[in-house]
């Protein structure tokens, strides 16, 4: 039975636009984690942790509620895109991003964490803005663990399926992910399938995170 | 010139304990030392200055810019302060070449003063050789320059140098001594160095100000304050004094005299203001001060006879410790010439001795 490739080449896409929002949000969220001081501060790191503890079908309920039809949000972007979000392949990429904002925001804030805090006060010393000490001082200085992070995040975006399933469900050609396809394969039993697409997936996971762990300092 | 009044309360942590800073400090052109041992707050007082952490109460004034007011809630971040920092190792970007270090802080400047600037300052600095490499790629005197380079690049209005000999072998000491001669007599940038290094405050400081537990103890210059320490726990944080116990016996302002009781030896000394007989005082004298001889015949005015415990070899010359824990210091080739010597006479010069 030939193999529908479509799942694979919407799971990279998903995670190409997942991770690059991922990347500026999470990087933003990981830098004020990390050197703003404010009330909050460990509720707002807690929330931005939440995801990687409650099970998917609490997530994409929530998102559900968030962004479904009936939703302020998705009457916005109904109005705004003239379709709904919900079970489109965009919504694939917000479940995407919330399966892989936490553990890029915990690995990026402990990676300017690692960050001598003199070379920023030094900076600063030289009137560097805080914009400019961040573009040339912090995150170069990071670059290589923020790679590491980056890289696990597309990983994870790739292989989502609960939080997918549910705010993206399972529309072949449309919004069926690789994961989903999976799941689809194995309970109509289409065992030759199931197994190419797992090594496929299991090939690539494999592939990043040697990649993160070279791109880590130890 | 730099005025600043701090006032900061320190919590006691589980890490730390509690802590104040409340002192009045002046830095005018030339280097201002600022000494004390570690946890004397030096570092807290730097990074005031710096806007790196912010005073209970005070007021930091840079010749006309007030940095910071806690009267008017003023508190300006550090990019706007004006003052060059130079960290404790450092603290050039490990990232960029010594010249991009350079160029990182010439940044707001235009582009082709930005160029003339850099190229004039790897040159004074004597960095042009260097100028491609990182800073693990070349020596700790290049590390040490670029990094007082670039921090004077941004002309600031005040250079602040956090324990800059730390750590540093004999020969970049000196070197290093050197470079900031040069600072001073080139740049005119009024300087405000923190130390527990005896030796900088006397090679660099035309100003020395001794902080103790967040106050300050003395300031004036170095010399002066090695003339007449404050008080004994000044005379001791200075290292190298005699500190003995003893009672003043008699004093008398006309002539300029006076005699203290040190054991059962009396001695003549200067009139000492504002002290009275029978004051139980320290008397406070420099090694080098005492004058060592052979015990010839009994001791004259001011000698004292004693056995020599050790003798140490020192780069200076000797030092020799007496029972007693006197400590005299004597050149080598006089030592020498004493060293055969059973009984010693220690004579303590009337003008040398002081009273805390």
């Amino acid at each position: 039975m030939p193999i529908d490739w479509f799942p694979l080449w919407l799971s990279l896409r998903v995670a190409l636009v997942s991770t690059s929002v991922a990347l500026a949000l999470g990087l933003w969220l990981a830098y004020i984690l990390a050197n703003r001081e404010f009330r909050g501060k460990e509720v707002l790191d807690a929330m931005v942790t939440l995801p990687l503890v409650l099970p998917p079908t609490v997530l994409g309920y929530y998102l559900l509620v968030l962004i479904g039809r009936a939703s302020p949000l998705g009457k916005l972007w109904e109005m705004i895109f003239g379709s709904p979000l919900v079970f489109t392949w965009k919504a694939a990429v917000v479940a995407a991003l919330l399966h892989s904002l936490p553990l890029l925001v915990k690995s990026s804030r402990a990676a300017f964490e690692s960050v001598d805090r003199r070379y920023e006060r030094a900076a600063r010393t030289l009137g560097a803005s805080e914009w400019r000490l961040f573009w040339r001082v912090t995150l170069p200085l990071a670059h290589r663990s923020i790679f590491a992070a980056v890289a696990l995040a597309f990983a994870q975006s790739l292989g989502d399926f609960g939080i997918t399933l549910m705010v993206a469900g399972n529309i072949p050609g449309r919004t069926q992910t690789l994961a989903v396809a999976i799941y689809d394969a194995v309970e109509a039993g289409n065992g030759a399938v199931a197994r190419t697409l797992v090594i496929l997936v299991s090939a690539v996971a494999l592939l990043i995170l040697t990649l993160a762990n070279r791109l880590n300092p130890r | 010139m730099l005025q600043a009044r701090l006032r900061k309360t320190f919590p006691q942590r589980p890490d730390s304990a509690g802590f104040s800073l409340d002192l009045e400090l002046k830095a005018a052109d030339g280097v201002t030392v600022l000494f004390g041992p570690s946890g004397s707050g030096k570092t807290q007082v730097l990074d005031s200055i710096a806007g790196f952490t912010r005073p209970d109460e005070g007021r930091i004034l840079l010749d006309d810019d007030l940095l910071f007011d806690a009267a008017t809630g003023v508190h300006l971040p550090p990019q706007a302060r004006n003052c060059g920092y130079v960290f404790q190792n450092y603290a050039l970007f490990p990232h960029m070449t010594l010249r991009e270090n350079l160029m990182f802080a010439a940044e707001r400047r235009p582009r082709l003063e930005r160029h003339r600037r850099v190229t004039e300052m790897l040159e004074t600095f004597r960095l042009r050789e260097a100028a491609g490499r990182r800073p693990h790629e070349v020596s700790g005197g290049q590390r040490q320059r670029c990094s007082i380079a670039r921090a004077l690049i941004v002309a600031p209005k005040l250079l602040l140098l956090d324990e800059p000999g730390q750590g540093l072998d004999a020969p970049l000491k000196a070197e290093f001594y050197e470079v900031l001669r040069q600072v001073r007599s080139d740049f005119k940038t009024p300087v405000l160095l923190v130390t527990h290094d005896l030796d900088e405050c006397f090679e660099l400081g035309d100003e020395m100000v001794i902080l103790r537990e967040g106050r300050i103890v003395q300031s004036g210059s170095p010399r002066k304050i090695l003339d007449q320490p404050v008080n004994v726990d000044v005379a001791r944080l200075l290292g190298a004094f005699n500190l003995i116990p003893c009672e003043i016996r008699a004093l008398d302002p006309g002539r300029n005299t006076s005699k203290v009781q040190m054991g059962d030896v009396e001695l003549d000394g200067p009139y000492f203001p504002g002290r009275f007989k029978g004051d139980r005082v320290t008397l406070c004298v420099r090694p080098e001060q005492l004058v060592i001889s052979a015990r010839l015949g009994r001791p004259g005015p001011n000698q004292m006879t004693a056995t020599l415990a050790r003798a140490i070899e020192k780069p200076q010359g000797m030092r020799l410790e007496f029972e007693g824990g006197i400590i005299a210091d004597v050149g080598r080739a006089e030592f020498e010439r004493l060293r055969q010597n059973q009984d010693w006479l220690i004579e303590f010069p009337p003008a040398a001795l002081r009273v805390l």
